[in-house]
């Protein structure tokens, strides 16, 4: 039988520059999984792009034949005329895109976007085509398809638009089926479902599918083929199991090592010493109120953090782990004093364990100003965080010229020996931020964050923009400094992997509450609470004989009302932070 | 039923606006020092004409120009009894014009609706040019299709409006044999509306509209174009593609949808520029607008005639915003679903 898809010696480039997909060759059988794994920049997207001839107009495919045989026949994708390129493009081949936010119109209701494909390709009716949608929709998960079939993007959390998206791709029963990163823009428990979703789908309909993914995790659970690109080209390419068991380019060896992953065996860790804290959180709360824009409907009441009780003892790190919207950023701005808290919270800061705390948000102007230069944010994105207009001189010493320290000669030797510190080199001060890379702009922000010699930093997922190599190396250097100069991290970050390795404590948030509470080792030995297992269960690690346990994952991840009795919470009713044992506190009922 | 209750709310404030547009517009007028009547006078007196004085002031009298400035708003408005009990703007009297010695409403007349026909007329022909052009050069954006049409519109937005009248008069006249200056065969003035009239119009019409818009056609259309260009490189338009849409067909449907909202929040500001920007054009055209009524009620601080010309201008903004405000929410859900809850 011949593969479904093949694609021989396949070449890309953009305009008249260098190549940036080199003869790249691969095949996929009907029914099964190829992963195409690569960082930023490796070609990968390009290439699945150049199945459907969906390039950029600048890009051409420069040499190199993509076949596709179906129904007997063999249709010479890089050959076909535009329009017969039309009939295969979402009919027998179809595509899910990364950010399920921005691949939907913002203008048109979901039921009319995924009736189009079946428009377009079968000519069906409106009311044939809103039977077979409706039909999909029950499939992929949708609680009530009549409602989602009305409703418009922004009406849909994020897991839902990745389903509508789907819902389009498999609407018209397509042969292949190319995934780009189909789940980067999900939290993790979602990330699972979504992944068996489509495995699901795959089994029943027996299409070919192609999941373009960094993360070798997400491949350890989908693929039966590999191919890992690096730089435009193939570095290592064979069935999964094997790639996965015994890495043979050194390439595919580094990528592995860089996954963070969830230790498969752990064991309980000692409590923490919490004689001398750094950071106090008392009793946090923060409620915001959404004006219902009507006299006659009363304004809705957020509660982003409830009652958080946190300390981080000198020198230490605190991990707040969480979902989007679970209040762990909130909590971090509060922390900073960027937001005041609910009355009756408190918030206390010892910069020197043998003075008496402040208050951070009841302090004087000259409290105020202290605390700004001992207490220093590294941020999300280190694309946006830095102003494209200020050379990095400029940005590194800003702070010491607000804060008045040093004449202009040695701040200037102060950020040169501060990029040594984060692993530049001292002659890239007169620079744009544009020159560097996302993992040297991150550098560039905790550099940033370090000028004004700190001893509390609060890291608000400094990784998550990252490619794991990079990931990898940005904690190192994080982990280095803290132990170099006695910093203490306040860590955001909604994967436990990465704070599997950096934290010293681990705090897991959901709805605005602290479920859980221990040192990450006690944790993976012994999760409690089921969002706790469900976050664990879910997380994709490379290893093939740990695949992701979806039972797990659907009992921890729903509603907390669908919890069982003794964690269940609901607005009026909440179970107590209960420490079982010395360091772990879980909320639950005993 | 929630774009009803919309619209009436944006009808109530646009009243509101248009109450304190008209105590600006009343005191701005009011800012120079004296007033028409003043003015006249002391010339009167100075060149020993004792009889016209005595109907000046009795003008005065009559028009309460003798009160204190609240009160003459008041009176002008309508809110309070005048001389001659309640006549002022709301129950349809626009005062009297002393320049013209005429009552207001005589003097803008006609000039009114042809006014407003103008403009629409201009606000048509910008929409009509510049939406198929401006959606053209982005999709074939870096050609010489946008090339062409981005100096076509650059000379139609550099070129001042007047010299392209005069331009356009000549050739018309010479080629197509269109009519020069005026809005109707002088025949037809101040005769009743009838369907040579009409005719006629029309054909005048022709050459003011292409002056009047030509500049906002092509600001606009470099709009649209730039916001094209933006939605294109958006990933729904990557969806659409994947799907095997036709490239027309998805232009039309996707981008164009969401390119299309400042397109149609324009239509508020594009009525008060043409009507102000016209006026040298009607000036040279020798159109019957109300354009070249408004300069000389200013220049000779003609009161009445110059803030009534001004509340119709505002007036004709206030109907153009509160028109795209309704249309938006016709158009977007985003903007629609608004405080509704989530």
């Amino acid at each position: 039988m011949p593969p479904l898809l093949s694609v021989e010696n396949l070449s890309i480039g953009f305009g008249k520059g260098e190549a940036v997909v080199r003869d790249v060759s691969f095949a996929l059988n009907p029914g099964e999984t190829l992963a195409l794994v690569g960082e930023s920049g490796s070609g990968k997207t390009v290439t699945c792009r150049a199945v459907l001839r969906i390039l950029p107009r600048v890009a051409q495919i420069r040499s190199g034949r993509i076949s596709l045989h179906t129904g007997g026949k063999t249709l010479d994708l890089t050959g076909l005329s535009e329009r017969r390129m039309r009939d295969v493009r979402g009919n027998q081949v179809s595509m899910i895109f990364q950010e399920p936010m921005r691949s939907l119109s913002p203008l048109h209701r979901i039921g009319n976007q995924v009736s189009e494909v079946l428009w377009l390709h079968r000519g069906a009716s409106d009311s044939d085509a809103k039977r077979q949608v409706l039909d999909t929709f029950e499939r992929v998960g949708f609680p009530d398809p009549e409602r989602a079939f009305r409703s418009y993007p922004f009406e849909l959390s994020g897991g839902m638009r990745q389903r509508a998206m789907i819902a389009m791709a498999m609407v018209a029963k397509p042969d292949l089926l190319i995934a780009d990163e189909p789940t980067t823009a999900l939290d993790v428990t979602t990330q699972a479902q979504v992944l068996g979703l489509i495995k699901d789908l795959q089994r029943e309909t027996g299409m070919g599918l192609i999941l373009v993914t960094h993360d070798l995790g997400v491949v350890a659970n989908m693929a039966e083929q590999v191919v890992v690109m690096h730089r435009g080209a193939v570095m290592e390419s064979g069935a999964a199991e094997a790639v996965l068991r015994a890495p043979a380019h050194p390439y595919t060896k580094q990528l592995f090592n860089a996954a963070p992953s969830i230790p498969a065996e752990a064991s309980p860790a000692p409590p923490l010493d919490k004689e001398d804290l750094i950071l106090e959180l008392k009793h946090v709360s923060k409620t915001y109120t959404m004006r219902a824009g009507s006299a006659w409907r009363p304004d809705i009441q957020i509660h982003a953090c409830r009652g958080i009780d946190l300390k981080l003892p000198r020198g230490k790190t605190l991990a707040i782990v969480g979902e989007s919207g679970s209040g762990k950023t909130t909590a971090a701005r509060i922390a900073l004093g960027a937001e005041p808290p609910d009355p009756g919270g408190e918030v206390l800061f010892r910069p020197d364990p043998n003075r008496d705390a402040v208050t951070v948000h009841a302090m004087t102007r000259a409290q105020r100003t202290a605390f700004q230069r001992e207490a220093q944010m590294v941020f999300q994105d280190p694309y946006s965080s830095l102003s494209p207009r200020m050379r990095v001189l400029d940005a590194l010493t800003e702070p010491l010229e607000i804060h008045g320290i040093g004449t202009r000669a040695e701040r200037r030797d102060r950020a040169a020996a501060m990029l040594q510190q984060v692993g530049l080199s001292g002659d890239m001060l007169q620079r744009y931020p544009h020159a560097f890379s996302g993992g040297q702009r991150q550098r560039l922000s905790i550099a940033r964050a370090m000028m004004l010699d700190p001893s509390l930093i609060v890291c608000d997922e400094p990784t998550s923009a990252l490619d794991v190599s990079v990931q990898e190396q940005i904690l190192t250097l994080l982990e280095d400094i803290r132990d170099r100069m006695g910093l203490s991290y306040l860590f955001i970050s909604h994967d436990l992997a990465v704070v599997a390795r950096i934290a010293d404590e681990v705090a897991v948030m959901r709805q605005g509450l602290v479920v859980e509470q221990a040192p990450p080792d006690t944790l993976f030995y012994n999760p409690k609470h089921p969002y706790t297992k469900a976050l664990i269960a879910a997380q994709p690690t490379p290893d093939i004989d740990r695949p992701i346990d979806l039972k797990l994952v659907a009992l921890g991840a729903g509603a907390p009302e669908s919890w069982p009795d003794a964690f269940r919470f609901s607005q009026t009713v909440i179970p107590s932070l209960t420490e079982l044992e010395p360091g772990h506190k879980v909320r639950c009922n005993v | 039923m929630l774009i009803l209750r919309y619209a009436i709310y944006r009808f109530a404030t646009m009243l509101l606006t248009l109450l304190v547009v008209s105590v600006l517009v009343f005191v701005i007028i009011n800012l120079p020092p004296g007033d028409y009547l003043s003015n006249q006078i002391a010339e009167l007196r100075a060149s020993g004409q004792e009889a016209g004085v005595a109907k000046a002031e009795f003008l005065r009298k009559e028009y309460a120009l003798d009160r204190a400035l609240w009160e003459q708003y008041m009176i002008w408005v309508g809110f309070m009894p005048g001389p001659n009990g309640f006549s002022g703007l709301i129950q349809g009297n626009f005062g009297w014009s002393f320049e013209f010695d005429q009552p207001v409403s005589e003097i803008v007349g006609e000039s009114l609706w042809l006014t407003v026909l103008v403009n629409l007329a201009a606000v048509l022909f910008v929409y009509i040019v510049a939406l198929p052009l401006g959606v053209l050069a982005a999709a074939k954006s870096k050609t010489w299709i946008d090339y062409t049409s981005a100096f076509v519109g650059y000379l139609g937005l550099a070129t001042p409006n007047f010299l392209l009248a005069l331009i356009l008069f000549y050739y018309g006249h010479k080629y197509f044999n269109l009519p020069i200056g005026g809005l109707m065969d002088p025949a037809y003035e101040g005769q009743p509306m009838g369907w040579d009239k009409a005719r006629s119009i029309l054909i005048h019409l022709i050459v003011p509209t292409f002056v009047i818009g030509t500049s906002g056609a092509s600001a606009m259309m470099q709009r649209l174009r730039a916001n094209m260009l933006d939605e294109l490189g958006k990933p729904y338009v990557e969806t659409a593609i994947a799907k095997g849409m036709s490239p027309s067909r998805m232009l039309a449907k996707y981008p164009l949808r969401v390119a299309f909202n400042p397109f149609v929040a324009d239509i508020g500001n594009l009525l008060p520029a043409m009507v102000s920007g016209s006026v040298l054009v009607s000036v040279v055209l020798g159109l019957q607008t109300i354009g070249p009524t408004l300069l000389t009620a200013l220049k000779t601080q003609d009161q009445f005639l110059s803030a009534f010309v001004l509340m119709f201008v505002a007036l004709l903004t206030l109907m153009g915003t509160m028109i795209s405000d309704v249309l938006l929410v016709l158009l977007d859900p985003r903007i629609r679903y608004e405080g509704r809850d989530a």
